[in-house]
Protein backbone atom coordinates (compact mmCIF):
# COMPACT_ATOMS: atom_id res chain seq x y z
CA UNK A 1 0.00 0.00 0.00
CA UNK A 2 1.75 3.24 -1.35
CA UNK A 3 1.63 6.13 1.82
CA UNK A 4 0.10 8.48 -0.72
CA UNK A 5 -1.80 8.50 -3.97
CA UNK A 6 -1.45 11.10 -6.99
CA UNK A 7 -3.82 11.49 -9.71
CA UNK A 8 -2.78 12.70 -13.10
CA UNK A 9 -5.14 11.38 -15.40
CA UNK A 10 -6.03 13.40 -18.20
CA UNK A 11 -2.80 15.58 -17.92
CA UNK A 12 -0.24 16.08 -20.24
CA UNK A 13 3.50 16.14 -20.70
CA UNK A 14 4.96 17.14 -18.63
CA UNK A 15 2.40 17.94 -15.72
CA UNK A 16 2.38 14.35 -14.51
CA UNK A 17 6.31 14.90 -13.99
CA UNK A 18 6.03 18.05 -12.29
CA UNK A 19 3.37 16.56 -9.91
CA UNK A 20 5.23 13.99 -9.06
CA UNK A 21 8.00 16.04 -7.98
CA UNK A 22 5.78 18.18 -6.20
CA UNK A 23 4.25 15.35 -4.31
CA UNK A 24 7.61 13.54 -3.31
CA UNK A 25 8.41 16.47 -1.53
CA UNK A 26 5.80 15.65 1.30
CA UNK A 27 7.19 12.03 1.99
CA UNK A 28 9.99 10.76 4.39
CA UNK A 29 12.47 8.49 3.25
CA UNK A 30 11.29 5.11 2.69
CA UNK A 31 7.73 6.37 2.16
CA UNK A 32 5.92 5.52 -1.41
CA UNK A 33 3.73 7.23 -4.04
CA UNK A 34 1.43 5.59 -6.10
CA UNK A 35 0.96 7.94 -9.69
CA UNK A 36 -2.39 7.33 -12.04
CA UNK A 37 -1.33 8.73 -15.16
CA UNK A 38 -3.44 8.43 -19.01
CA UNK A 39 -0.35 9.86 -20.69
CA UNK A 40 2.03 7.74 -22.85
CA UNK A 41 4.88 9.24 -22.38
CA UNK A 42 4.86 9.12 -18.75
CA UNK A 43 6.18 5.32 -19.55
CA UNK A 44 9.34 6.93 -20.16
CA UNK A 45 9.37 9.89 -18.18
CA UNK A 46 9.04 8.34 -14.91
CA UNK A 47 11.73 6.06 -15.38
CA UNK A 48 14.16 9.25 -16.27
CA UNK A 49 13.01 10.99 -13.41
CA UNK A 50 13.41 8.45 -10.99
CA UNK A 51 16.99 7.51 -12.47
CA UNK A 52 17.65 11.48 -11.91
CA UNK A 53 16.18 12.45 -8.80
CA UNK A 54 17.84 8.69 -7.27
CA UNK A 55 13.92 7.64 -6.26
CA UNK A 56 13.03 4.20 -6.38
CA UNK A 57 10.22 2.87 -9.15
CA UNK A 58 9.31 -0.22 -7.60
CA UNK A 59 6.61 -0.55 -10.02
CA UNK A 60 5.43 0.36 -13.64
CA UNK A 61 1.88 -0.93 -14.86
CA UNK A 62 -0.36 -0.51 -17.59
CA UNK A 63 -4.16 -0.94 -17.12
CA UNK A 64 -5.49 -0.38 -20.17
CA UNK A 65 -5.03 3.22 -21.29
CA UNK A 66 -4.35 4.08 -17.34
CA UNK A 67 -0.22 4.05 -16.31
CA UNK A 68 0.12 3.40 -12.51
CA UNK A 69 3.30 3.77 -10.96
CA UNK A 70 4.68 2.58 -7.44
CA UNK A 71 8.15 5.30 -6.59
CA UNK A 72 9.70 4.65 -3.34
CA UNK A 73 11.71 8.48 -2.25
CA UNK A 74 15.46 7.62 -2.50
CA UNK B 1 19.26 13.03 -1.75
CA UNK B 2 15.66 13.22 -3.64
CA UNK B 3 15.47 16.83 -2.66
CA UNK B 4 19.36 17.85 -3.55
CA UNK B 5 20.93 18.74 -6.28
CA UNK B 6 22.60 16.00 -8.50
CA UNK B 7 25.45 18.69 -10.10
CA UNK B 8 24.00 19.08 -13.19
CA UNK B 9 23.03 22.46 -14.93
CA UNK B 10 21.05 23.62 -17.50
CA UNK B 11 20.94 26.86 -19.28
CA UNK B 12 19.07 27.94 -22.01
CA UNK B 13 19.35 31.34 -23.98
CA UNK B 14 15.24 32.23 -25.04
CA UNK B 15 14.98 34.41 -27.63
CA UNK B 16 11.10 34.07 -28.90
CA UNK B 17 7.83 35.64 -27.70
CA UNK B 18 4.91 33.92 -29.08
CA UNK B 19 2.47 31.24 -27.49
CA UNK B 20 3.82 28.43 -29.31
CA UNK B 21 7.75 29.14 -28.69
CA UNK B 22 7.10 29.94 -25.15
CA UNK B 23 6.50 26.17 -24.82
CA UNK B 24 9.77 25.15 -25.34
CA UNK B 25 11.92 26.50 -22.29
CA UNK B 26 9.03 26.35 -20.04
CA UNK B 27 8.87 22.82 -20.58
CA UNK B 28 12.19 21.88 -20.57
CA UNK B 29 13.33 24.35 -17.38
CA UNK B 30 10.49 22.91 -15.66
CA UNK B 31 11.25 19.50 -16.38
CA UNK B 32 15.01 19.88 -15.78
CA UNK B 33 14.28 21.51 -12.36
CA UNK B 34 12.40 18.35 -11.07
CA UNK B 35 14.94 16.24 -12.26
CA UNK B 36 16.61 18.10 -9.52
CA UNK B 37 18.95 19.95 -12.16
CA UNK B 38 20.29 23.65 -11.94
CA UNK B 39 18.40 25.95 -14.44
CA UNK B 40 18.96 29.36 -15.27
CA UNK B 41 16.82 30.95 -18.39
CA UNK B 42 18.56 33.87 -20.39
CA UNK B 43 15.52 36.28 -21.71
CA UNK B 44 16.90 38.53 -24.94
CA UNK B 45 15.24 39.59 -27.55
CA UNK B 46 11.57 39.08 -27.88
CA UNK B 47 12.10 36.00 -24.95
CA UNK B 48 11.92 39.03 -22.79
CA UNK B 49 8.27 39.47 -23.47
CA UNK B 50 7.37 35.87 -21.71
CA UNK B 51 8.44 37.75 -18.27
CA UNK B 52 6.07 40.56 -18.35
CA UNK B 53 3.40 40.02 -15.36
CA UNK B 54 0.54 39.37 -17.51
CA UNK B 55 0.92 36.61 -20.27
CA UNK B 56 -2.70 36.80 -21.49
CA UNK B 57 -1.38 39.07 -24.70
CA UNK B 58 0.64 36.08 -26.24
CA UNK B 59 -0.25 35.24 -29.67
CA UNK B 60 0.57 32.88 -32.23
CA UNK B 61 1.25 33.99 -36.19
CA UNK B 62 -0.24 31.83 -38.57
CA UNK B 63 2.07 33.88 -40.73
CA UNK B 64 4.64 31.70 -42.77
CA UNK B 65 4.08 29.07 -41.15
CA UNK B 66 3.12 26.31 -43.25
CA UNK B 67 3.71 23.62 -40.91
CA UNK B 68 0.94 24.50 -38.40
CA UNK B 69 -2.00 22.64 -39.06
CA UNK B 70 -5.13 23.31 -37.18
CA UNK B 71 -8.07 20.46 -36.43
CA UNK B 72 -11.08 22.08 -37.68
CA UNK B 73 -13.92 20.53 -38.69
CA UNK B 74 -12.85 17.12 -38.68
CA UNK B 75 -10.03 18.26 -40.79
CA UNK B 76 -6.31 19.88 -40.41
CA UNK B 77 -6.41 23.37 -42.05
CA UNK B 78 -3.01 25.27 -43.11
CA UNK B 79 -3.58 29.57 -43.55
CA UNK B 80 -2.78 30.62 -46.56
CA UNK B 81 -0.24 33.67 -46.19
CA UNK B 82 -3.06 35.98 -47.41
CA UNK B 83 -6.21 35.20 -44.79
CA UNK B 84 -2.80 34.95 -42.04
CA UNK B 85 -2.37 39.08 -42.95
CA UNK B 86 -5.67 39.88 -42.43
CA UNK B 87 -6.18 41.67 -39.13
CA UNK B 88 -7.68 39.58 -36.31
CA UNK B 89 -6.71 36.51 -38.09
CA UNK B 90 -3.82 36.02 -35.37
CA UNK B 91 -6.08 36.30 -32.07
CA UNK B 92 -8.39 34.18 -33.54
CA UNK B 93 -6.06 31.54 -34.24
CA UNK B 94 -4.45 32.34 -31.17
CA UNK B 95 -7.14 31.75 -29.14
CA UNK B 96 -8.17 28.28 -30.89
CA UNK B 97 -5.02 27.41 -29.90
CA UNK B 98 -5.49 28.27 -26.00
CA UNK B 99 -9.05 26.08 -25.82
CA UNK B 100 -6.81 23.23 -27.41
CA UNK B 101 -3.96 23.23 -25.16
CA UNK B 102 -6.54 23.51 -22.32
CA UNK B 103 -8.78 20.73 -23.47
CA UNK B 104 -5.89 17.96 -24.11
CA UNK B 105 -5.14 18.50 -20.26
CA UNK B 106 -1.56 20.44 -21.49
CA UNK B 107 -0.04 23.37 -18.79
CA UNK B 108 -0.74 26.89 -19.77
CA UNK B 109 2.64 29.09 -19.80
CA UNK B 110 1.51 31.08 -16.88
CA UNK B 111 1.26 27.34 -15.08
CA UNK B 112 4.63 26.16 -16.62
CA UNK B 113 6.43 29.88 -15.40
CA UNK B 114 4.86 29.73 -11.95
CA UNK B 115 6.37 26.05 -11.50
CA UNK B 116 9.66 27.52 -12.94
CA UNK B 117 9.78 29.71 -10.33
CA UNK B 118 8.49 27.98 -7.14
CA UNK B 119 11.65 25.38 -8.49
CA UNK B 120 13.68 27.98 -8.01
CA UNK B 121 14.75 28.20 -11.87
CA UNK B 122 17.11 31.49 -12.11
CA UNK B 123 15.56 33.81 -14.24
CA UNK B 124 18.00 36.30 -15.46
CA UNK B 125 16.62 39.56 -18.19
CA UNK B 126 18.53 40.81 -20.74
CA UNK B 127 19.09 44.50 -19.84
CA UNK B 128 19.79 45.99 -23.17
CA UNK B 129 17.07 44.52 -24.20
CA UNK B 130 14.51 46.16 -21.60
CA UNK B 131 16.45 49.44 -22.83
CA UNK B 132 15.89 48.65 -26.27
CA UNK B 133 11.99 48.09 -26.08
CA UNK B 134 12.12 50.69 -23.41
CA UNK B 135 10.53 48.22 -20.67
CA UNK B 136 11.07 49.00 -17.00
CA UNK B 137 11.55 46.12 -14.34
CA UNK B 138 8.52 47.12 -13.00
CA UNK B 139 6.49 45.31 -16.09
CA UNK B 140 8.18 42.28 -15.39
CA UNK B 141 7.87 39.83 -12.75
CA UNK B 142 9.80 40.18 -9.65
CA UNK B 143 11.99 37.35 -9.74
CA UNK B 144 13.46 38.35 -12.71
CA UNK B 145 17.45 39.42 -12.33
CA UNK B 146 18.73 41.56 -14.77
CA UNK B 147 22.38 40.46 -16.25
CA UNK B 148 24.00 40.69 -19.70
CA UNK B 149 25.78 38.23 -22.12
CA UNK B 150 28.90 37.89 -19.32
CA UNK B 151 26.15 36.91 -17.43
CA UNK B 152 25.14 33.86 -19.58
CA UNK B 153 28.51 33.19 -20.31
CA UNK B 154 29.18 32.48 -16.82
CA UNK B 155 26.61 30.35 -16.08
CA UNK B 156 26.66 28.49 -19.49
CA UNK B 157 30.57 27.32 -18.71
CA UNK B 158 29.64 25.50 -15.49
CA UNK B 159 26.29 24.02 -17.42
CA UNK B 160 26.37 20.58 -18.55
CA UNK B 161 23.55 21.15 -20.98
CA UNK B 162 22.89 24.51 -23.27
CA UNK B 163 20.46 25.23 -25.58
CA UNK B 164 19.25 28.41 -27.38
CA UNK B 165 15.59 28.50 -28.40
Amino acid sequence: MATQTLDTKGMNCPLPILKTKKAMKDLATGETLEVLSTDPGSVKDMEAFCKSTGNKLLSSNDNGGVFTYEIEKG
Amino acid sequence: MSDGSNNKKMSIIVTKGTLDWAYPPFILASTAASLDIDVTLFFTFYGLQLLKKDLSHLQISTLGNPAMEMPMMGMHMTMPNIISAIPGVDAMASSMMRNMIKKKGIASIPELRDICVESDVKIVGCNMTLDLFEWTPDMMIPEMELGGAATYMAEALESDINLYI
